[in-house]
């Protein structure tokens, strides 16, 4: 875990003096790019409107809203159940991850907690989702690098962790399985033996990336000193999740944060990354997902028995109140503001998704670099347009 | 200058894959392609693909229909007189089933409906070819989805240390 | 001019000519597209490719190709027609006239001159001016970038490539490329003549070298920064559809068949067999087939590191070519003429 080379950053410096050099000489006009928002990089629908000066970028503004669903005003006319059914799509790769801010914040306005049982087991399908959502960023980022190859081993292996989640709930991408109170069912059997076999193999797909990607030359090269963005400016942003552990900051709501989850109930540690550049944010996740695995295994081999559901009326109506619960989702924190009239519905919910604030520092970080960067630090923030538009 | 074992090992990852995908299947290889529609993966129990009607439980409370975030499910139904339980008692009021559609078009296959019913007149299979070329054809009436009813699977057992108790 | 029982009048020959061409052409191109371009990067994959079209896929090029012709034929209103639409002319056509002095058996040559590799590295460096009529022509922002990216690429990349090769003619000691295949064949190493002498023994650097440059040459990945797929949708390619596409995916396949057959000619001993006499005339059936084996191999290669590499940006591009392989050459050609005059 090395510092970013000095004579690697004057090599970056050195370039672009000398195409600033060029475009001086030339004294051509800058070109406006619109790199979205059908775009193959961007994960969706974001447009970033760059101003080039040669291959050099001036100015980029990233605009958003192209994929905006309503969702705060959707949940203005839906009961509890129903909100935590759309509230699946709004990060679509991790996608029980969504679900669970939404029902702790419920239940802290009720006051009622959900059995150990229930706790583990949603602790354990988060984890879960946030290996299916992370795998498949240390795929995309071969290929927005151009490395092919990797995202297929990515999806392949993703797979696995797929066919786990639609074990238990019923559905790969779309689990709707966290209730008020607990889960809506238990696991059938043979889930924590399998789980156990599909955890050896992420196992083995992260050391696959860490041969095929990592430890590439063409990849150091691309992704070393790109993008830094220090750690004063990754929390004046607000950045949250491995971006801001990759900037060298130590936080992590999972460990710094009593929720009534089973993250404290397993040995894990926090990684950071001093550099800040883009190769640290890949190289934290990766390491992420290998701490996930182990979570996962932990809790498997120390699940309490008992009921997943508390004692909740078949009709809940939630007591008046305003409750914020945010998380450790996969792409950083998010959190829901929760208010409520004592209605089968809740009154008004603010989402705070992760991906929003990350892609803030996009105007920040992307100014003065190459149009390939461009690409490479967005790669490397990893954000999913619904995410960010909700 | 570049140093060369990294650009190797990723060389060696890339043709370990084509090996192991040009393997025959007795020796543990093979892609990881499934070939649709000659060779079909069979879906967990769980899986949520279609919802099939028991019509004999429905009483018509309405409850499904209200609680889809989609609005998708349609019922009609009258009242009828039925004769009394015992001889001698009033005549009953009982509920018959006009109509019951989903729109599989609408559908976000969320399972609040399914979960929702008193009567357990409403059950998820994992069947899932049933896409038509006209949309109008995705509106499932009543008959069709009490044809769904035979391709239920049994509920899967539970894992260790579940509470037996079911609701 | 060859001895057949039958004579051929010149205007027959040039017909026989030009359809051999295309065939040496386009055979090559077809079966890389179809072995490496659809299975071996499936296999890569962990999937199985095109297995529908025919038995295991292998008729899905010409169910492409179909598919490519009878597609509307697009350009952009801003476009410069004329130069949009001579642009894939261009490229494809340098191709073939880079086959042109490639041997293929003793006397299965379309035109043996003196300067023959000279004039199969000049002819393909004239495609780069097709890939920029292409970017510039498009009205394209992303096509013009990709374009002025290819430019840089491919004028950076014909040095270290001609460098390379300069090695093998030194040892040759001439530029007639069935004359390097016959003193591949005829010479022996430490004076034993078992594999003849195949200057990829004492020409690994330039080997090496020659399948860099070819690799940029190609615009592959590492060095696909004019086409760049995440970033620049398809390049100086993007706004071309239906068989001017076809045309640009005909040139770059063939193009990688005629630099693995370059390759092969000179370092890998070309149509020759060791151990089978120069002048003989089953050569002409056979070298072929030899020849298209071991292209088959060097495009392997070829496609192998294209497919797992990620891309390098265009400035590390340039200076690898620069700072790295032009000094490795020249060492490589300083070297291998002192051995030459020495021993």
């Amino acid at each position: 875990m090395t510092a970013v080379s000095d004579r690697r950053q004057l090599a970056y410096i050195a370039s672009q003096a000398a195409d600033a050099r060029v475009n001086v000489e030339l004294e051509t006009e800058g070109m406006t790019l619109n790199i979205g928002p059908q775009h193959p990089a961007t994960h969706g629908t974001l447009r970033i409107v760059a101003r080039l000066d040669g291959e050099q970028v001036v100015s980029a503004d990233p605009i958003c809203g192209y994929m905006h669903r309503g969702y705060e005003k959707l949940t203005e006319v839906r009961s509890f159940p129903q909100v935590t059914t759309l509230v699946n799509r709004i990060d679509w790769l991790g996608s029980f991850a969504n679900e669970v801010p939404f029902i702790l914040a419920a239940e802290k306005l009720m006051g009622i907690e959900a059995p150990p049982r229930a706790q583990y087991i949603r602790t354990i399908l988060f984890e879960l989702s946030r290996i299916a959502n992370v795998s498949l960023f240390l795929g995309d980022m071969g290929v927005q690098l151009g490395a092919l190859t990797a995202v297929f081993y990515a999806f392949r292996d993703r797979e696995y962790v797929l066919n786990q989640i639609e074990a238990a709930t019923g559905g790969r991408f779309h689990p709707n399985f966290d209730r008020i109170g607990g889960l809506k069912d238990d696991l059938p059997k043979g889930w924590i033996a399998e789980t156990r076999a599909c955890m050896d193999k992420m196992r083995t797909f992260c050391d696959l990336m860490e041969d095929l990607l990592v430890g590439n030359e063409i990849f150091a090269e691309r992704t070393r000193g790109i993008g830094v963005i220090p750690r004063d400016v990754a929390l004046s942003y607000g950045l949250s999740g491995a971006n801001l552990r990759a900037s060298g900051v130590d936080f992590d709501l999972r460990r710094d944060q009593r929720l009534p989850m089973a993250w404290d109930k397993a040995e894990w540690k926090v990684w950071t990354h001093p550099d800040g550049d883009s190769f640290a944010r890949y190289w934290v996740r990766l390491q992420e997902v290998r701490e996930s695995t182990r979570i996962v295994d932990q809790l498997l081999d120390s699940l309490p028995s008992g009921p997943v559901m508390a004692k909740v009326p078949r009709i809940i109506k939630v007591p008046e109140g305003e409750a914020w619960v945010s998380t450790e989702n996969p792409l950083g924190e998010m959190g829901y503001y929760v208010v409520s009239k004592g209605d089968t519905g809740p009154f008004r919910v603010k989402i705070r998704s992760a991906s929003f604030n990350n892609i803030a520092v996009a105007s920040w970080v992307l100014k003065g670099t190459f149009v390939p960067d461009v690409i490479t630090i967005l790669a490397s923030l990893y954000f999913i347009l619904g995410d960010i538009d909700r | 200058m570049p140093k060369v074992p990294g650009l190797l090992k990723g060389l060696g990852v890339t043709f370990a894959a084509i090996v192991q995908t040009t393997k025959p299947k007795r020796l543990g290889g093979g892609a990881a392609t499934v070939q649709y529609p000659h060779v079909k993966e069979a879906p967990p129990t769980r899986a949520r693909g279609v919802i099939a009607l028991r019509e004999e439980n429905c009483t018509v409370c309405m409850l499904c229909a209200r609680s889809c975030p989609d609005w998708c499910i349609y019922i009609e139904g009258h009242k009828e007189k039925a004769p009394p339980r015992r001889a001698g008692g009033k005549p009953r009021t009982v509920s018959a089933l006009d109509r019951f559609d989903i729109d599989y078009a609408l559908c976000m296959y969320c399972g609040i409906c399914v979960e929702v019913c008193p009567f357990d007149a409403l059950f998820w299979s994992p069947e899932y070819e049933y896409s038509e070329p006209h949309i109008a054809d995705l509106l499932h009436d009543k008959s069709k989805l009490g044809l769904w009813m035979e391709t239920v699977p049994e509920a899967p057992e539970l894992e260790v240390g579940a509470d037996k108790k079911k609701k | 001019m060859t001895t057949l029982a039958v004579v051929i009048p010149y205007w027959g020959q040039s017909i026989l000519r030009s359809l051999g061409v295309a065939a040496a052409v386009l055979l090559p191109a077809g079966t890389a597209v179809y072995v490496y371009l659809f299975k071996m990067v499936s296999f890569m994959q962990s999937r199985l490719g095109p297995m529908e079209a025919g038995p295991y896929g292998s008729m899905q090029l010409f169910a492409e190709v179909g598919k490519f012709l009878q597609k509307e034929d697009l350009i952009p209103r801003g476009a410069d027609r004329r130069i949009f639409k001579l642009a894939p002319i261009v490229v494809v056509a340098t191709v073939f006239l880079v086959y042109v002095p490639i041997p293929f058996g003793p006397f299965a040559v379309f035109g043996s001159y003196d300067t023959g590799i000279f004039l199969a590295l000049a002819v393909s460096s004239i495609s780069v001016l097709g890939i920029l009529m292409a970017g510039w022509s498009s009205a394209n922002k992303y096509s013009l970038m990709g374009g002025l990216r290819a430019a840089g690429q491919l004028l950076a990349y014909e040095l270290p490539m001609v460098l390379a090769v300069v090695g093998v003619v030194i040892q040759a000691g001439t530029l007639n490329l069935q004359g390097i295949v016959a003193a591949q064949h005829s010479e022996k190493i430490f004076g034993w003549g078992g594999i003849g002498y195949p200057y990829v023994v004492t020409q690994f650097v330039g080997l090496a070298v020659f399948l860099i440059a070819a690799q940029a040459e190609l615009t592959q990945t590492p060095f696909d920064m004019p086409i760049a797929e995440s970033e620049l949708v398809a390049g100086y390619m993007t706004e071309y559809s239906g068989f001017r596409f076809l045309l640009f995916f005909i040139g770059e396949f063939a193009a990688a068949g005629a630099f693995a057959a370059l390759a092969s000619t000179l370092f890998l001993g070309g149509w020759a067999l060791p151990w089978v006499s120069l002048s003989n005339h089953w050569m002409n059936v056979v070298g072929p087939l030899v020849l298209f084996t071991k292209m088959m191999l060097v495009m392997f290669v070829i496609f192998w590191v294209r497919f797992t590499y990620p891309r390098l940006r265009e400035d590390q591009l340039q200076r690898f070519a620069w700072k790295v392989l032009i000094p490795i050459t020249l060492a490589n050609i300083v070297v291998t003429a002192v051995v030459k005059v020495v021993f």
